[in-house]
Parts: C-alpha cells; structure tokens; sequence
C-alpha cells in the first residue's frame, strides 16, 4: 500500500492561537518526522486554523504522525488527504534570466503553454505566477532550468478533498 | 478580585489542599494571596523538590498535585520534575510566574520562554495573557490534567496578571472541542479478546502504570482469578497486582524476574494492560514474545503500535475495559501453562547470595517484613530502585513511587516528602542510594521544618552503583567517575546538622532494631544510612537490546 518515502499531504485544522505552530513543528522535530513543506492560514472559521503538511514515511511512520498529532490538545481534526479524492495545488513564483529578447520571448510563450501569469519584467529576469499541481510545478520548473533560474518561491502544498 | 486572589479561588474550587513551591520576584502577588488563604504552602528548598513533592503527592493519592515557582529560574528548576511526570503520566499543576506582559520577549530580568521549554514535556501548558482568562485556564487545565492520559500541564502567570482585576467566575463545565478522550474499549476488540482468551494455551497479562492511574488494581486481579492468566508488571505497574497472589509473576524486562520473562517468550496470548512497551521491559523488539497474539489496551492511541505490532489494540481506560473483561470472562483451560510456571518459580526464584555481610537485597527484605507490605515505598534510581522494586512485598497500588520512564535521580526524598503529606498515617520510606541522596538533600530542611516523618534509607555502597555494573559486565571494569569512595559526606552528622535523626547501620545483625527506631519515629525525618556491600549487582540482568531470554544470573 503505502510505499517507504511517499509523499502525504495532511489536512490539520486546530485552534488559531499563537503557539499552535510551534507545538507543531516542535512535534515533527522531535520525533524525527521530516516536514517537507507546511502552510497555515485562517480558514472560513477564524477561530480555526487549517495546515496543509506534506510529510514523507511509510505507513508505521504516518500513522504515528497521525496519532501524535491527534494528542495535541490544540489539534482539531487530522487527515491524510493523499487516502482520499483530492485537489492540490501549489503556488511559486519564478525568477527566470532572461539575456535577450529571444529567450524572453520563448519563456513567455511556454508560461501561456502553462497558463501561468508573468508578474513582473525587467532587463535580467522575468517573475513568473505558476499556480498547479505537484507534476505541474515540477515540469514548469525543469523547463526554466534551462534558462537559468534566479529564485524560486514556493507557498508549500495546499489541498482539499473533493467534494462527493 | 486581583488575579492573584482569583487564581486562590480557583485552586480551592478544585480542592487544592496543599501547594509545593518558592517564592521570587514574579510570584509575590500570588504568595502573598495564599500567604492567608487556609491552603497549605510547603516551602521546598528547591524548585526541583517543589516539583517532585507534587508528583509524590499526585502518585500516593490519586489527587492533583501543585507547585509554583517563580519566572527563570523558577521555571527552568521544575523542568526536569515536570519530565518526570510527564513520562510516567501523572497529573499535576505547575504555577510559574512570568515577567510583566509588556516585558514579555525583552530579556528582562528573570525572564525565560517558559511555555516555549515546557511544550514538549507537558500535556499543554498555557500563558495567560489577560486576568479574565484565568477562570477558564485553571478550570481547563485541571480537567486536561486528569482526564484520558493525565499528565502535568503549565500555567505560566505574568506579574501583571496576578494585580489586575477581573470577575471571579468559575465555569462550572469544561468545554474543549479539540479534546475527547475514549474510555470505553470498543466492544468488537473486547469480545475478539476474550475470545482468544477462551482459546489461549499460555495467556500472561502485562500490566503497567495505566491499572494504578485507573485504580483499575481490584479488576485486574478480579480478571486474572477468574481467567487464571499469570500476571507479569512493568516497573510502573508494581502494586497493581499482590506480590504474594500465586497468580503473580512479578516484574518483567531487564531486571525482571526470570519467570515473568520466560513467561512472556512462551506465552501465546499477551494481553497487555496500561503500558508501553518501553525498551527496558521488551529488551530486543523483534524477538519479544515471539509466539504471540498481542492484545493491547491504552487509554493513550499513540503508545499502541508505536514500539511493538499489537494484533488487538483497545483504545480505552485500564478500569473499564478491565471491568468488560470480567463481566464477559470465558472459561478457561490454563493448569498446564500454571504448573510449568510454578516450575519456573521454583527453579528461578529471586536470590542472592548471604556472605554474612549486609547486603541491599536483605534490607529491603527487612523493611518488607517489618512493614508488612504496609508502608508506601518510594525510590530513587538505578540499583536502589531495582532491589525495591524486587524484593518489597506490595500489596496495594500506589505505594510504590518511583520515577520510571524519565529515571531521575534525586526524585525519591522530595516524591517522599509528597507522598507522605498526602498520606499522613502511612509510613513512607525513600529507599535512596548515596548518589542520588544527594541529588535533592536540601529538602531535609523542608522535612524537618514541616515535621514530615519519612524514613530514608541510604543503601551505601559507596558507588554510583548501577553505572558501575555496567562498567563491571561491559567496560572491564574501568570504573569511569563513578566511585565516591572518601569522597562522600557524613550521612548521620549531615542530617543532624539539618535538625533530623540519622543513624548509620554497618552490620547485618544490627540492621532489625535500628530500622525498628527509624519506623517508630514520628517527629520528623530519619535517615539511615546502610553500609552494604560495595560490588554488590542487581541481577537477574538482560543486557541493554538483548532479547528477554539472554539472561545474566550473576552470583549475587
């Protein structure tokens, strides 16, 4: 089933308080889980908080996560929203060098290719806005490695379960 | 009402009785509230005593204990008695002040991230940011510490906090959405148990802490009787089960009797009750009872599954799933398994050897017979805890007190000191070793100011002894730092100086009566100091991530 190091997103929702993150964060470093990426932020509710957390580990791992988080006093909900029909996405924004017009030119016909969004322009560098999934993101980025990426900045995964 | 007097309000709503503490800067509103409030303060000699005392407290009587300090140091000196608690599960209070809120992150004086420290060794812990908030917090946090798996949680109280004023006004329920804990096994995993039970050839019952937090201790034999299943303890689990029940195979894992551990390697159904499997009890993980069906119940999901693969887990409380267990009890067939473990007890009893000289494991022994499993037996760590832990004959939980999953030296005397506020007309002994004696002596004056009658017997072997065995079984006996030989103080005048009886025993025959004037002692402490044999090892012994059939038999 679940397969050594795959990636899990987990939904957590827990109360918005200051030190919720900490307890969080300091529970995944003590135990020796590794985080690979974690985004929070105040949701419908504003007394509740929702944390997208993407973990790797095999099944006995995720399911210590799950329980250890769970414990928390402060943690409302846990779910692992890879068992589940989801939608992910994740947003990063692109610093890409650009030497001549023809390389702008190219880089701004594969961001229409990828309906992502140029956000800013100037002589050196383009900044692309790429919103998409994890293949998406990934592909977009392997393609501006060729031109030499500046930065890049990247929000972490977010996801939902799809509605039934 | 002042935060302060709110926060006294709040600890008499939940019976607080007695608070363990020190005074310092960012506590003095809160003193001086309780200075005239009918609850009893003990001054302790240390935060760290402050600490262990509440836990001691919690552990002998069920209740909830408390102790304050101040901000900084306050703090950081309960830190190590908080882990205490926290790894052995025991609820508990801890009141620390805060510098002022608008202070909070300068670096002031005395100032420390106390929640930030205690996060990951509490329940949860709080930092009170306004005086309307404090009714909610205590009422809140001694409910968290008490309910599903108890443990210690922090309330950390700014200056300021405790001189504003706001509403007293206690809620009378508690409502936290996040925080539901089950006590009820479910009832498909329950039947499934019994019906291995029905079934099973050779069924042991591991018993830990959980039986003796639940007070599950009269189920657990009441199910073991019925069922006829031999019953092995972890070192937090001693007292749940009578030492003398033939039914009892006393502890299990690295010091461990050698019949509770073949019992475990042959068993075909381990039902195991309130513990976690800790590596000290299980010795190699992948060759822990290998034969069997493992049913395990824990009020805490996280301990299931976590260190062994259960077949059976039962989220739920010891007591009540216990109490299903026996309702629904199948009849069993286990004369066979019985007599092989009588065998078993016969051929491998706990022993040593009588060379004439006074030996720690006879002392125990003796204070065994001469409280008649009676007294509440605390220890200290390391070889001290052992021989307790083998040779005392209990008969009732809580009257062991030990600190076993953080292993703290220095926890006995101030535990005892806890132990015994909470139990004035039990006689309470610290069996303490010269080492970790020394580790929180400073509470000799509290014990002698509050007239707080605990004997503290001193197995003196002149040794930091349990590290020295190691280093006699797998270092070659390069005693690395751990001899205190000339280098250790006077026990008796020490305890004199503080105002308390000592005596000092060095022979076997003198041993009887001076124990007997230590026990009829009321007025204060006493300490006893044993001279026993220095080399003297606690065995059995299975060798730190050795499975449970590598026994060392050492010629004690």
């Amino acid at each position: 089933m679940t397969h050594q190091n795959q990636h899990h997103v987990i939904s957590v929702t827990v109360e918005n308080k200051s030190g919720v993150l900490a307890r969080i964060s300091g529970l995944f470093s003590a135990r020796g889980y590794n985080i690979d990426s974690l985004a929070v932020a105040e949701t419908e509710d504003p007394t509740i908080s929702r944390m997208s957390i993407v973990v790797r580990g095999d099944e006995k791992i995720l399911e210590q996560i799950y329980k250890q988080l769970n414990k928390l006093i402060d943690v409302i909900k846990v779910q692992d929203l890879t068992m589940e029909n989801h939608i992910e996405r994740e947003l990063v924004l692109l610093k890409v060098n650009t030497q001549n017009s023809n390389v702008r030119n190219e880089i701004i016909q594969l961001v229409n290719i990828f309906r992502a969004k140029i956000v800013d322009v100037c002589k050196k560098t383009l900044t692309i806005e790429l919103v998409g999934d994890q293949s998406k993101v990934d592909a977009m980025i392997d393609l501006m490695r060729t031109f030499g990426i500046k930065e890049i900045t990247r929000t972490g995964r977010i996801a939902t379960c799809r509605e039934k | 009402m002042i935060g302060a007097k709110i926060i006294v309000e709040c600890l008499k709503k939940e019976g607080v009785e007695v608070i363990f503490g020190y005074p310092g800067g960012s506590v003095i509103p809160l003193c001086d509230a309780l200075y005239d409030s009918g609850i009893r303060f003990i001054l302790t000699r240390h935060e760290q005593g402050a600490a262990h005392a509440a836990d001691g407290y919690s552990r002998a009587s069920g209740k909830i204990g408390v102790c304050l300090a101040t901000s900084g140091p306050g703090a950081t000196n309960l830190v190590t008695g908080i882990s205490t608690a926290y790894m052995d599960s025991i609820p508990m209070i801890a009141i620390t002040g805060q510098v002022a809120t608008q202070l909070i992150g300068n670096d002031a004086f005395q100032e420390v991230d106390t929640t930030g420290i205690t996060r990951p060794i509490t329940k949860h812990n709080y930092l009170v940011k306004s005086t309307d908030q404090l009714c909610r917090i205590f009422k809140e946090a001694f409910y968290i510490a008490k309910t599903g798996k108890p443990g210690p949680v922090l309330i950390d109280i700014p200056a300021d906090i405790q001189k504003s004023e706001a509403d007293f006004n206690y809620p009378e329920k508690v409502e936290i959405r996040s925080y539901k804990p089950v006590y009820e096994g479910h009832p498909i995993q329950i039947e499934k148990t019994l019906s291995l039970v029905e079934k099973a050839e050779r069924p042991v019952i591991l018993a830990g802490g959980g039986v003796i937090t639940s007070n599950a201790a009269g189920e657990l034999k009441k199910f073991a009787e019925k069922a006829k299943i031999p019953v092995a303890l972890t070192l937090m689990g001693l007292g749940g089960f009578p030492t003398q029940h033939p039914l009892h195979l006393g502890m299990a894992g690295m010091h461990g009797t050698r019949y509770a551990n073949n019992a475990i390697m042959e068993t075909d159904l381990l039902i195991a009750i309130g513990c976690r499997f800790d590596d000290r009890v299980t010795g190699k993980i992948s060759e822990f009872a290998p034969n069997a069906t493992i049913v395990h119940v824990d009020i805490d999901p996280v301990s299931i599954g976590k260190n062994v693969s259960v077949d059976v887990p039962i989220v739920g409380d010891a007591k009540f799933v216990l109490e299903q267990f026996v309702n629904n009890c199948p009849k069993t067939n286990t004369e066979q398994w019985l007599k092989k473990i009588n065998m078993w007890k016969e051929k491998y009893p706990l022993t040593y050897k009588d060379t004439g000289n006074l030996k720690p494991q006879f002392i125990v022994e003796t204070i065994s017979r001469l409280t008649d499993g009676e007294a509440i037996i605390v220890t200290e760590v390391g070889q001290n805890q052992m021989w307790a832990a083998q040779y005392y004959k209990f008969k009732y939980p809580r009257t062991f007190i030990s600190s076993g999953g953080l292993g703290t030296m220095g926890f006995g005397f101030p535990a005892a000191i806890g132990a015994q506020v909470a139990c004035k007309d039990k006689t309470v002994i610290d069996i303490a070793g010269d080492g970790s004696i020394q580790m929180n002596i400073q509470e000799l004056s509290t014990a002698v100011s509050e007239k707080i009658p605990v004997k503290v017997v001193i197995l003196n072997n002149y040794y930091l002894g349990m590290v020295r065995q190691w280093q006699e079984l797998f270092y070659e006996k390069r005693y690395a730092f751990t001899c205190l030989k000339e280098k250790q103080p006077d026990f008796v005048k020490l305890a004199e100086a503080y105002g308390a009886l000592g005596y000092r025993v060095d022979k076997k025959e003198d041993l009887e009566k001076t124990l007997v004037k230590a026990l009829n002692y009321n007025e204060g402490p006493v300490f006893v100091e044993c001279v026993v044999e220095p080399e003297e090892n606690v065995f059995p012994m299975i060798p730190a991530g050795a499975s449970l059939k590598e026994i060392i038999e050492g010629l004690a």
